[in-house]
């Protein structure tokens, strides 16, 4: 049986990587994801996690390396933040070209400049188009639940695609929670052996990334967006089938009292949790408010977003991210893209807000759901709304 | 890059589908490269005169590609499906005996 335990999340994801039984996990460390490298070097050097634990001397490096452990045919781990998400920018393009299924935690950070080591979702925004499955979870058991179901998604046959887990940094990262950790046994039975049909081995050589001319190209990458499209049908049974071994279920689009709320709030991360109190105390007061939760960023579960928001008069989207000199918020532009053809649609307000770490409270959600209910009916002139900054 | 059990024999480009592309592109036939015409994009082709040649193999060697095979009298010729016209047969024949010639259409 599973046991709850207080634990760091960073040291649960690292936890979660050893239940998985990693074979290489290579890494470098940029806060705030170094709690969890750390414990993945410390379970290696201990010998309680039977893997190659590679020291590499940048993230460019860190992800070439698990591109290279995954093509093999290892189960590769890695974790990163921010800057150095950025700086293996273009390897998270070839590993989900070359069908790698690499697991990584993305402790979510601001980008620079001003350097901030704190939360945002620019650095998450900024690799949305690189072809990775990618998930936001909101809490310490969610991170678990979800790293472990990762690898089984990515090795997937059908699938055989990186998987990226965004977790808030600090807010997650570094927060003791209780988190019911699996058992070996477990995760041994829920985790099929990664088998991939085709790695590097001299038995039976092949090339991997080679040269792709213009005859070609767009072959290739027309059969890797049906690809990452139809990984929603796996990901889906994956979630139903994790919550049949350990009880707790996953779906692409949540909902916290959204069933008939005429005012709807969006959101990801960690900041979904002072959301749902926000809406307890509005729904208290008896405001027609409820919350959606949006953890499947790609692929974009366009069916299930629709579905939820139907009955909405006004949907409100809070983005930790701005599109500079665009339309604000990249998950609020793409939801007002996937409902524009809709018959009956909710108003869409876009909020900015929780950059670099700054924190929205619960009288903050408040605030905001009654001012995008205001401009919903008065309207705005701008594309978006800054939350909280300073007149 | 294609399907292994796809197809024997060179398929020109534009025959194969999305559908028939391996996971990743990745290439499972060593060689497979040569199925596909890399001589596209060349503006000269090489003509050579036999009547100057003196079968000396320079070009044979020269040739980036390895496009130049030799022909059953023993003079020497120029694959024109893979060549790419970079003109260095000609630039190196000894006897003059290679022209790269504009390719008009």
């Amino acid at each position: 049986m599973a046991k709850r335990v207080g634990l760091e999340v960073s040291i649960a994801v690292g936890d979660a990587v050893k239940l998985a039984n990693a074979d290489v996990v290579a890494a470098y460390p940029i806060t705030p994801q170094t709690h969890i490298v750390e414990h993945l070097a410390e379970l290696v050097a201990n010998g309680e996690l039977q893997a190659s634990y590679i020291p590499v001397e940048s993230e460019h490096s860190a992800m070439s390396a698990c591109a290279g452990a995954s093509a093999v045919g290892a189960r590769t781990f890695t974790a990163t933040a921010s800057q150095g998400l950025e700086l293996m920018h273009e390897v998270l393009y070839i590993a989900s070209a070359m069908r790698l299924p690499i697991v990584m935690t993305v402790a979510n950070r601001a980008l620079s400049a001003p350097i901030s080591i704190w939360c945002d979702h620019s650095d998450a925004m900024a690799v949305r188009d690189t072809g990775w499955i990618q998930v936001f979870v909101e809490n310490g058991q969610e991170t678990v639940d979800n790293v472990i179901c990762a690898f089984r998604i990515g090795e997937d046959k059908r699938v055989l695609l990186p998987v990226m887990i965004h977790l808030d940094g600090f807010s997650l990262t570094h927060v003791i929670e209780p988190i019911m950790l699996p058992e070996r046994a477990e995760v041994d039975k829920f985790l099929p052996p990664y088998n991939h049909p085709l790695t590097l081995d001299p038995e039976k050589p092949v090339t991997m990334g080679a040269f792709g001319p213009p005859f070609i190209y767009t072959e290739v990458k027309w059969a890797q967006e049906v690809n990452l499209e139809a990984a929603k049908k796996v990901i889906l049974e994956c979630w139903q089938e994790f919550g049949k071994a350990f009880g707790r279920y996953y779906s692409p689009v949540e909902s916290y009292h959204s069933e008939g709320a005429k005012v709807l709030l969006l959101t990801m991360g960690s900041l979904s949790e002072t959301a749902m109190v926000a809406v307890d105390k509005m729904r208290g007061e008896g405001k027609d408010v409820g919350l959606l939760k949006l953890r499947l960023w790609r692929p974009f579960p366009f069916a299930e977003l629709r579905q939820a928001v139907r009955d909405a008069e006004v949907l409100i989207v809070l983005d930790r991210a701005i599109s500079f000199g665009g339309p604000g918020g990249p998950v609020c532009s793409e939801i007002k893209a996937a409902l524009y053809h809709e018959a009956k649609k909710p108003k869409v307000i876009g909020f900015v807000g929780g950059l670099g770490g700054r924190d929205i409270s619960m009288s903050g959600f408040e605030k905001m759901m009654n001012q995008g209910v205001e401009i919903a009916q008065t309207g705005s002139e701008r594309e978006f709304e800054i939350f909280g900054v300073r007149e | 890059m294609a399907k292994t059990k796809a197809r024997p024999k060179a398929r020109a480009e534009g025959e194969l589908s999305w559908k028939d592309i391996e996971i990743g592109c990745i290439i499972t036939e060593p060689g497979s490269g040569s199925q596909f015409k890399t001589g596209d994009w060349r503006s000269r082709r090489p003509v050579i005169d036999f009547n100057q040649c003196n079968k000396c193999t320079l070009c044979y060697y020269y040739c980036p590609e390895g496009c130049i095979a030799k022909t059953p009298e023993g003079y020497f010729e120029a694959d024109l499906f893979y060549c790419k016209g970079c003109g260095i047969c000609a630039e190196e024949c000894p006897k003059d005996a290679i022209t790269m010639v504009e390719e008009e259409k």
